[in-house]
């Protein structure tokens, strides 16, 4: 792949790279706000609750890294990262809303 | 990345396996060394004697020692001698911490049975692997970052992995010994799935471990700025009175030992902390030994009121959700597992050092073939080449290298242990240097060589230097330290068969080079075993 990589247009290499960014960064805010909702909305006492959605939220990394890389174009892998990260945040602000936190 | 899912995940594995392998590698390797922490700590510092274990005697020759040495102290920690690791450990903390600092102690090794100080070499022993495999001999909290990075990228290394071998079964029967290429990668398949749930368990633990630390969004959205009240919630033993300033004579604490384990139902103390001791508001909290149960509790401790020795706190029942993390926690460490058990930890640990060094070779061996013909390799090919060798011989090196600082160290040394761990990263160093300027091949042969003899010479060198060789340990079935050298001995065979192994391959490409220039595929092939 190496070899392949020398003669691949810069294009390539800065998709690349976005997707690497959206993996890394994106798949990290996703996780993050993930272990926010769950801990808002799960059912439990509060330290259980904060528990949980932390050792959940790597489960959630992981499949944001994988879909980065299997999806079409670096463009849908940030797509794909700022919907739910836009539905979290609300599904997670829905809660302070309603006086769950 | 235009190809299907399969190949953009076989490209994941390919790219997150090779730039954090290396790290991987090493952490990888010496934590599973770790699991022999307390042996290998005994190894190294034979002046501390194995005695019988007696709890009682033991905690109370430690209470003695610490009312003589350490009376002002504003909190006293014992650790309990046991089968693994034989020294009755105390540390106290002068002055308190302030908040959010961790604690300055002083730390002595006692006799477990006279309750004498001993003056054991000065050396870090396993906690050295322990602590280097998630703190990477960096300062607080780099390390543990560096290392939970390197967790989740071995967990998409993993699971992307699997993704790639669609034919997961079927692959983990076959293997084609002596076809190069192919052997390692049928090698690879083969460590990588016989102890998938290993890799798996132990990669996604090493991220709940840290998981308050790296993770910590939940924590601030539902706690605010007090997330202290957090810890004091998940950590209820942490809840110590304040010292009133007026003295009190603290209660005996070994007859405390029997009702802490009556809370556990028959389970044993390994640790005890006494807080303000010498005031009127002591506290004493036993908590309960690694090895009893697999779910890390911290919730399970007994607290004493430690002028009265009333109970004052007893173990909560432990939330599911903590009961989860804190199963993760356990499997992780191993402090439950038996010898047999501990074993197949360490076993199933190399397995997987393994899975990450021949995921290494076979990435430099795919791209060599390209060059074999020009026999110039490109930079960053031989780049890869260079860190291949330092980073598996080299580190296998620096390990017995440190075994044999701590033999042949002046017991008088100023910063005994500290040179120790410099002659470990000395060597790790030179190790780099000497792969730049020989032939790969030669390194290969050249480190793995170093590594083979030193280790098999550890059991003669330990016999030279302490009066507790195989002669005798094996005879008075010491098993700890018997084991000790006979595993040396053991990892020096295997290196040495792997340098022999290493060398043949290069001889049999010239030789057949030379004999009969049409079979360059196969040679080729052999050329990057």
């Amino acid at each position: 792949m190496k070899a392949k990589l020398a003669a691949l247009p810069m294009s390539y290499r800065l998709a690349v790279t976005s997707r690497v960014l959206a993996a890394v960064f994106g798949g990290y805010l996703v996780a993050a706000l993930a272990s926010v909702t769950l801990t808002l909305w799960l059912p439990l006492n509060r330290a259980e609750a904060v528990v949980t959605g932390m050792t959940v939220s790597f489960l959630v990394y992981l499949v944001a890294v994988l879909w980065c890389f299997a999806c079409r174009s670096a463009w849908s892998a940030w797509v794909g990262l700022l919907v739910p990260s836009v539905i979290l945040a609300t599904v997670s602000g829905a809660a302070r809303g309603l006086g769950l936190a | 990345m235009k190809e299907g899912f399969r190949q953009a995940m076989a490209w994941l594995h390919t790219w997150t396996g090779l730039i954090f392998g290396w790290l991987l590698f090493a952490i990888f390797l010496t934590g599973t060394l770790a699991y022999f922490k307390g042996e290998t700590s005994h190894w190294m510092q034979p002046e501390i004697p194995a005695r019988p274990l007696n709890a009682e005697a033991s905690l109370t020759l430690a209470q003695t020692y610490l009312q003589q040495h350490a009376a002002g102290a504003s909190r006293w920690l014992i650790d309990l001698p046991d089968a693994r690791d034989p020294g009755l450990g105390v540390r106290w903390q002068p002055a308190p911490a302030r908040p959010g600092e961790r604690g300055q102690f002083i730390s002595k090794t006692l006799d477990a049975q006279t309750g004498a100080e001993v003056q054991a070499r000065e050396s870090m022993g396993g906690e050295f692997f322990y602590r280097f495999h998630f703190q990477l001999q960096m300062p607080y909290p780099w390390g543990r970052w560096l290392s939970t990075i390197a967790a989740m990228v071995m967990f998409v290394a993993l699971i992307t992995g699997i993704i790639t071998h669609k034919k997961i079964f079927k692959d983990f029967f076959t293997f084609r010994p002596r076809k190069g290429q192919r052997s390692w990668l049928d090698g690879h398949n083969a460590v990588g799935v016989l102890v998938l749930p290993f890799h798996l368990m132990i990669t996604y633990s090493s991220l709940v471990i840290f998981m308050s630390m790296v993770m910590p969004a939940s924590i601030l959205a539902s706690y605010g700025n007090n997330v202290r009240a957090f810890y004091d919630e998940v950590f209820p033993a942490a809840n110590v009175p304040e010292p009133a300033g007026q003295p009190a004579t603290l209660a005996p604490l070994a007859p405390l030992l029997r009702s802490a384990s009556e809370q556990w139902s028959g389970g044993h103390v390994g640790r005890i902390s006494v807080n303000n001791p010498g005031d009127a508001n002591a506290s004493v909290v036993m908590s309960r030994a690694g090895s009893d149960r697999v779910v890390n509790d911290a919730g399970s401790a007994v607290t004493f009121n430690g002028v009265s020795g009333q109970i004052i706190g007893t173990p909560s029942q432990q939330p599911m959700a903590m009961a989860v993390a804190g199963s993760f926690y356990g499997l992780h460490m191993g402090h439950f597992a038996g010898p047999v058990l501990r074993w197949l930890y360490f076993i199933c640990g190399l397995a997987g050092t393994a899975m990450i060094g021949t995921g290494l070779v076979i990435w430099l061996g795919k791209r060599q073939l390209k060059h074999a013909k020009t026999g110039v390799m490109p930079f960053e090919l031989r780049l890869v080449e260079v860190l291949n060798i330092a980073s598996m011989a080299g580190l296998v090196a620096a390990v017995a290298v440190f075994f044999w600082a701590n033999r042949l160290l002046p017991v008088s040394l100023v910063g005994r242990d500290d040179w120790e761990v410099n002659a470990f990263f000395i060597t790790w160093g030179l190790s780099v240097v000497h792969a730049l300027f020989r032939p790969g091949r030669r390194a290969w042969v050249e480190q793995l060589s170093l590594g083979a003899a030193l280790f098999v010479a550890v059991p003669l060198l330990n016999g030279l230097t302490s009066p507790y060789h195989l002669g005798v340990t094996v005879p008075e079935g010491d098993w700890v330290l018997a084991g000790f050298d006979l595993t040396c001995l053991g990892s020096g065979l295997f290196l040495a068969w792997a340098a022999r192994k290493m060398q043949r391959a290069g001889h049999t490409v010239s030789v057949k080079k030379t004999a009969r220039e049409k079979a360059r595929p196969i040679t080729l092939e052999q050329g990057a075993n």
